[in-house]
């Protein structure tokens, strides 16, 4: 295991009278598989969401503590928060395309950061589109409207175009949960396939899921993190009742 | 048994009722269309489109009223680019930088809402005070600024209802690949609601070319094609009111010619624009 250049501190967010994570302090291994677990409704999407700051946009929202993104804290005053957010692949629940083609959808992050050589571009996209697995089903097609795709087909060109931006981290918001099980299958075989090179956050309520693919695990109830740790110790052994309560399907 | 005859009979006369309404409008709209193209057929002639007025009278027995269509053309145009110009960033503001509920974005839906419902005569006298104050005259100038201000208000309350149904999580993830906002609106959110826009656009185009009341005062009115914005223009409805005023039943004719060709204008605009919408809404996500 190497380093870790997330670190979570005493993360608590509040939205209205809700407070939806307490104290919530982890560190997120580099270059591993690290999946949220919890039912639905204990903060997990929150906590994704706090990382690349999109929780700003949402009303009502405080935020206290701290995440440090190689060693900078996200929450700063005067943080660049395009910055912070472009380190950051984000996959959501239901796959989101761009209103562009296909091509100009895996362009769309290249070309906002100042990429506008052509021939580069061009390069860039098939290289993303096969590193998401799509590219031998669109190149025929690259420049048909994005919403055409299957949902399937979207949720990896939407893995493509957050690759574009070149992110270190992959976040991933129940990324197969509105998805066929033939699609749900590629977009976790290309999860796996890119750890080596990015670190990637998975939130999931799917146990099976996170048995296949986790390296590490955090499990959050009602707000908490109760447990974290390497996948096979948190599966095999877990520390808190809690946890095995919810490994053995008694709260969910 | 009673209950199962009771919902069934509910259910056939809610039907005849929204069959009945339907005709009626439809009915209604046949109605106006038939009675202004049968008036209209003794004095439209391809002169009516191609001269300004000339010969005799008042407002002209011959001739055509080129002066009011072209004069129409420029004023609508000009108005809805104006209300566009200043409309847009309204809208933009208020659906990706305000907060939602703040006072701010409230306050204006709720001002625009109130100036959708000033009738346009209170317009045309406002804005005959600007320009009165501005030692303007009446003037093509004047009257785009005041058609302008009448059609901003349904322009921009009609943009904004579409691009509130930009889906938030399509914003969220222009800007999770690092658009600023700026970004995020002009490059996705506009071309997600590009034909609700340009339906925006239309709708703001269609009340302006056909409001008399707002230009009496401010536009003016004269027998040649305006040739610089300070000069006085014609329009359509105002010779069509001015047609149908006089007493000579010649020209009144020539006002119902006139109300075609202003119906016909619009009918061909909302065609054209329909074409247009579905060629731009080829990669709106739905």
């Amino acid at each position: 295991m190497n380093g870790s250049h997330i670190k979570i501190r005493d993360l608590n967010v509040s939205i209205g009278e809700l407070h939806v994570l307490k104290n919530v302090t982890l560190a997120i291994p580099d270059q591993q598989i690290t999946v949220i677990i919890g039912p639905s409704g204990c903060g997990k999407t929150t906590l994704l969401k706090s990382l690349n700051r999109l929780l700003d946009s949402v009303d009502g929202v405080r935020i206290s503590g701290s995440i440090l993104v190689d060693g900078e804290d996200v929450y700063a005053p005067g943080v660049d928060v395009t910055a912070v957010r472009k380190k950051m692949g984000l996959l959501s629940q239901k796959p989101q395309v761009l209103p562009m083609s296909i091509f100009d959808n895996v362009a769309y992050g290249p070309r906002i950061h100042g990429t506008r050589d052509k021939a580069a571009l061009a390069k860039l996209v098939r290289c993303e589109l096969e590193a998401a697995g799509l590219w031998e089903e669109v190149k025929d097609r690259l420049h048909e409207p994005a919403a055409r795709l299957s949902v399937g087909q979207q949720q990896r060109l939407c893995l493509a175009r957050g690759l574009a931006v070149e992110p270190e981290i992959i976040l991933g918001d129940e990324p197969t949960s509105a998805l066929d099980p033939q699609s749900s299958r590629i977009v976790e075989q290309r999860l796996m396939a890119l750890k080596t090179d990015y670190t990637v956050i998975l939130v999931t309520h799917i146990l099976r899921q996170a048995r296949r693919i986790a390296d590490h695990i955090a499990f959050l109830y009602l707000g908490e993190l109760v447990e974290s740790g390497p996948a096979a110790e948190v599966f095999a052994s877990p520390k808190d009742p809690r946890t095995r309560a919810y490994l053995t399907g008694e709260i969910s | 048994m009673r209950i199962r005859r009771r919902r069934a009979l509910e259910e056939r006369i809610f039907k005849v009722l929204m069959a009945a309404s339907a005709i009626a409008v439809l009915g209604g709209l046949l109605l106006i269309v038939g009675t202004v193209v049968v008036k209209s057929l003794p004095a439209l002639r391809l002169s009516m489109l191609i001269q300004t007025p000339k010969g005799g009278f008042y407002l002209g027995r011959e001739g055509g009223i080129l002066n009011a269509i072209v004069g129409s053309l420029y004023l609508a145009s000009g108005a809805t680019l104006l209300a566009v110009i200043f409309g847009l960033p309204i809208v933009l503001y208020l659906n990706l930088y305000a907060r939602p509920r703040s006072a701010m974005a409230v306050f204006t839906r709720f001002s625009l809402d109130v100036l959708w419902g000033v009738p346009s005569i209170v317009y045309g006298a406002f804005g005959f005070i600007v320009m009165a104050a501005l030692g303007l005259r009446a003037s093509l100038l004047a009257g785009i600024i005041t058609v302008a201000l009448l059609e901003l208000p349904i322009m921009t309350r009609a943009m904004d209802e579409v691009i509130r149904l930009v889906p938030q999580a399509m914003t969220d993830a222009s800007a999770s690949l690092g658009a600023t906002k700026l970004e995020t609106a002009l490059k996705v959110v506009i071309r997600q609601a590009m034909p609700g826009i340009l339906t925006a656009v239309l709708i703001a185009f269609g009340r302006g070319i056909g409001d008399a009341a707002s230009v009496l005062f401010t536009a003016g009115f004269t027998d040649s094609v305006p040739t610089s914005l300070l000069q006085p223009a014609a329009t359509l409805p105002l010779a069509i009111f001015f047609q149908l005023g006089t007493p000579y039943p010649e020209v009144q004719e020539r006002a119902y010619a006139s109300a075609a060709i202003l119906t016909l204008l619009i009918l061909a605009i909302s065609l054209i624009s329909r074409t247009l919408i579905r060629r731009i809404s080829k990669h709106s996500v739905r």
